[in-house]
């Protein structure tokens, strides 16, 4: 599918760069909105991705647009605009309040109905916490194989590290998702109040995040 | 590697309703599926904001001018229509027709655009206005930024430009290529005229419309027009030496008693003047 679309993108950039779009932008706007956390942030970093991809195609010689690897190429893009965003100082207290809203779900097909559509949507919300609040080393990591369902060499390509590496902070951060959860799940049943979670406190209260705790571990 | 939790019980993933078995080999198919489920569809506004930002689709929006309200499109790499179309609908339909990129309305334009297109439209300084000319012929593209050189409150003939692009023979392409332009009042082809001291045509409307955006901006049209029919082509000072077309900012600045009239260029050149710097005329002669 990538060989035809990158086939195209060389005949006739202008012509198919909406079909780029239309294809990938499921994928990096989800990516951008766990990674950063709000929706307005991840559609401006999904659109500037793409405005980039584009302005860097419109350099690239025929061949070398055809020889690209879109998926790992759009993504390391995205993730450099993520990053960016996120060392703005002004934008750093923000980055670990996360907005869920009326977002579409795509995966996760269980059950039907509005109770089903209400408790998925609580899920979402909780589990978009817990990995908003993942060191981003982590939450790179874990997004790009899980959410994303990249391959490891893929990975190796946008990140730069090692497949070991990589293997290991997938691991790592998975291990961090799993023992936030139990620890919230052990607050919910042992004490009639549920521990206050992090997005309802301010954002100088970063550190009493989920996996802020295990960070340590 | 060893697990935090590793001494705890494994927990059922929410919603999906199966079972999970623990991290055994390193894997966790419950928080796994559980980000899975994390991706959304992007926001419908995503596409149209990307293309519009990429130059591949344009936004419109209606703004006032002093010809009454005129659509604007454009894109990131500048102004890519202005038109007096009566109504959206058949604006859409002439964008289609001309330029052929997908085009989204939207409220306003943007602010730095609007102030740009604000100054330019009020004749105030030249602002520098982004255009868009993609799909036009080199040609026409270099008729049109010769246009916007020209100052409000100011015209040049036909020929003017005809000479300052290199062509100076190509008199009458210069004003067909005016007449398609796809961008009047902000590329100010109204201030092309003819020679002879008519004003000439003018494909936004007419020469009255012409006629009233011109001294809308300040230009005696009865002076320019009564020149021309004496055959005046130029206005000199006699401090300077320096002669200009009529309607050159510095030869509005002669005093009445230091003005000279030439009707053409050789007379000129045997009086000793020197065309002016700013406005060329000697480009004119065409």
């Amino acid at each position: 599918m990538d060989e035809t679309l990158t086939q195209r993108l060389a005949a006739n950039l202008d012509g198919s760069f909406e079909d780029l779009v239309r294809e990938s932008q499921d994928r990096l706007y989800s990516l951008a909105l766990r990674y950063v956390g709000s929706a307005s942030d991840a559609e401006e970093l999904a659109q500037d991705a793409f405005v980039r991809a584009y302005r860097a195609l419109e350099r690239y010689e025929p061949q070398r647009i055809r020889d690209l690897d879109l998926r790992p190429w759009l993504t390391t893009i995205l993730l450099n605009a993520c990053r960016n965003h996120l060392a703005r100082p002004a934008r750093r207290a923000a980055a670990a309040t996360v907005v869920v809203d009326e977002f579409v779900i795509i995966a996760g097909d269980a059950g039907h109905g509005p109770e089903a559509h209400v408790e998925r949507r609580e899920a979402a919300e909780r589990w978009a916490h817990l990995v908003g609040s993942l060191p981003p080393l982590y939450r790179a990591a874990v997004l790009l194989r899980h959410l994303d369902g990249m391959s490891y060499e893929e990975m190796t390509a946008v990140l730069g590290r090692p497949q070991g590496t990589l293997k290991a902070q997938v691991h790592r951060g998975v291990a961090l998702l799993r023992a936030a959860f139990e620890a919230e799940e052990r607050g919910r049943t042992t004490s009639t109040q549920a521990p206050a979670p992090a997005d309802r406190a301010g954002p100088s209260d970063r550190p009493s995040s989920p996996t802020a705790s295990l960070e340590a571990l | 590697m060893q697990h935090p939790t590793g001494a705890l019980r494994p927990v059922a993933p929410i919603g999906a309703g199966n079972s999970t078995s623990r991290a055994v080999h390193g894997t966790d198919p419950g928080v796994e599926s559980a980000v899975a489920r994390l991706r959304v569809m992007a926001p419908p506004s995503l596409l149209p904001r990307t293309l519009i930002a990429a130059g591949l689709a344009d936004a419109y929006a209606s703004v006032d001018s002093p010809v009454g309200p005129v659509f604007i499109a454009w894109n990131t790499r500048g102004i890519s229509m202005v038109s007096l179309a009566d109504d959206a609908g058949r604006f859409e339909e002439q964008f289609g027709r001309e330029i052929g990129r997908p085009l989204h309305r939207v409220e306003a334009l943007p602010p730095r655009l609007a102030r740009v297109v604000g100054r330019r439209l009020a004749g105030d300084r030249p602002a520098p206005v982004p255009v868009d000319l993609r799909g036009r012929s080199p040609f026409e593209e270099a008729v049109l930024r010769k246009a916007l050189e020209i100052p409000a409150g100011e015209v040049r003939p036909y020929g003017w430009i005809a000479a300052e692009i290199g062509s100076p023979k190509a008199v009458r392409a210069v004003g067909t290529a005016l007449g398609h332009n796809p961008i009047p009042l902000l590329i100010p082809c109204h201030r092309v005229v003819r020679s002879d001291g008519h004003i000439g045509q003018y494909s936004m409307g007419g020469p009255e419309v012409k006629r009233r955006v011109l001294t809308a901006e300040g230009l005696d049209l009865d002076r320019l027009e009564t020149l021309a029919r004496h055959g005046i082509r130029y206005i000199g000072s006699d401090t300077t030496k320096i002669f200009c077309m009529p309607t050159c900012r510095l030869a509005r600045r002669i005093m009445a008693k230091h003005q000279v009239e030439f009707t053409s260029l050789p007379d000129t050149r045997r009086a000793g003047y020197r065309p002016c710097r700013a406005c060329r005329p000697a480009a004119a002669a065409a």
